[in-house]
């Protein structure tokens, strides 16, 4: 599991990898909505923390088809498959390593990106917090989406379709520990790292699940 | 005994194709399936390896038609993450074996495609596994790379291993067996209708 984590790494970051492309996606999403709404500070820090969240998910959302998609054309994926590791081991690694090439740099690019939007001083640690402990549930269900729409060609609209109602808890309560920052968000925090544990748990099998059917 | 089936059927898009196939292998066995296109030897190839059907088998390696190559990725970072992936460490010497060793800093997608079926025999010789499973393996190779492969097969078999291979060329195995598919082609009456069959 180890050396596919270190691949995937290797192979986001050399030519057609999409790590760069994922970050860039997300700074200009984000550096876009101050353009659209007009230099209110007081309206954009209000609406900084769903614009970082929804931002981390856009970017999130654009490398996940990436996470089978490739391995499956140029038939890596059917000799993993009759490796000695399990599929849910080939899914966790692949999960895993989405997560370190967009979650992580996008959790770190929150922090220059909520100073263009006027994020107050005191949310930043809960903006930190809430991404680290909530990406890991948006690349684990990605990774699900990703694992049924793996044969299709052109599935990306069919796993945005699957896959962004799925996001919408950790949205929610992601952006909700932002905005509360100044109160005791310490509760919704605890939700967001519930639904990323739970996902990390479970959904490795049911990817095991999808992609066994997809490899018939 | 490497591998033994009996009575297995195999379906294909929901169709049954292969019916009651029964072979095994033995230790040194090269079993080589003949039949048209479209016969079922992938197929029958897939339900061996596990990828199709419910069981798995777990000393069984498959080469299908697709290399399993990163292109972007070297020769010898090719050969390392199979090599991690099997948990074998002697994937220099497999290296050497099939005269890789000099394209080692070459990104696989720059190979011929030639090289690019040795570098996907390289991670069948880092597999642990007895059996290999290879899906044309010399299909589109010039004389001198088959035989490169052959010879790999020989030795392989030769070292208490075994293969089964699909191909349509004769590729001068002399202990290989035959094992003609179509005598397993399903017939109009072993067609399963679930719904005839009361599963539903």
């Amino acid at each position: 599991m180890k050396s596919l984590i270190l691949r995937d790494l290797k192979l986001a970051f050399r030519s057609g990898g999409g790590f760069a492309l994922t970050l860039a996606f997300f700074l200009i999403v984000v550096m876009l909505v101050p353009f659209g709404v007009g230099a209110n500070l007081d309206l954009l820090s209000r609406i900084a923390p769903g614009i970082l969240w929804i931002g981390a998910l856009l970017s999130c959302l654009l490398s996940l088809d990436r996470i089978f998609q490739l391995d499956w054309e140029d038939g890596t994926l059917e000799a993993l498959a009759t490796s000695p590791i399990p599929l849910s081991g080939i899914a966790t690694a692949k999960a895993t390593a989405h997560w370190i090439t967009t979650g992580l740099p996008i959790t770190i690019a929150a922090i220059p990106l909520g100073y263009l939007l006027n994020l107050p001083t005191q949310s930043y640690p809960w903006l930190i917090a809430s991404l680290a402990l909530g990406t890991p549930a948006l690349s684990f269900i990605g990774a699900f989406g990703a694992a049924i729409t793996v044969g299709i060609k052109r599935g990306g609209l069919l796993l945005s379709l699957l896959v962004l109602p799925l996001y919408i808890p950790t949205l929610m309560l992601g952006a909700q520990v932002v905005s509360v920052g100044t109160q005791n968000p310490i509760q919704l925090l605890a939700l967001v790292a519930a639904i990323s544990l739970l996902s990390i748990a479970l959904i490795p099998f049911a990817c095991a699940i999808a992609l066994r059917a997809n490899l018939r | 005994m490497l591998l033994k089936v009996s009575n297995l059927n195999c379906m294909r898009a929901d169709k049954l194709i292969l019916s009651r196939v029964s072979l095994s292998v033995v230790a040194g066995d090269c079993l080589i399936l003949r039949g048209p296109n479209g016969a079922g030897k992938t197929t029958l190839l897939r339900y061996l390896a596990g990828l199709n059907g419910d069981q798995s088998n777990d000393n069984t390696a498959f080469s299908g038609h697709l290399d399993a190559i990163k292109a972007t990725l070297t020769v010898y970072e090719n050969l390392e993450f199979w090599a991690g992936i099997y948990g074998r460490n002697q994937w220099r010497d497999v290296m050497d074996h099939l005269s890789l060793t000099t394209l080692g800093d070459r990104a696989a997608g720059d190979l011929s495609a030639g090289q690019k079926r040795r570098l996907g025999l390289a991670r069948m010789l880092l597999t642990n596994a007895s059996v290999w499973l290879m899906d044309e393996p010399t299909v589109s190779l010039d004389a001198a790379t088959s035989d490169i492969i052959v010879t790999a097969i020989k030795t392989h078999c030769a070292n208490g291993g075994a293969a089964i291979i699909s191909t349509h060329i004769d590729l001068n195995i002399p202990i290989a067996r035959i094992l003609n598919v179509t005598d397993f082609a399903a017939k109009p009456s072993d067609h399963t209708d679930p719904f005839l069959q009361g599963e539903f």
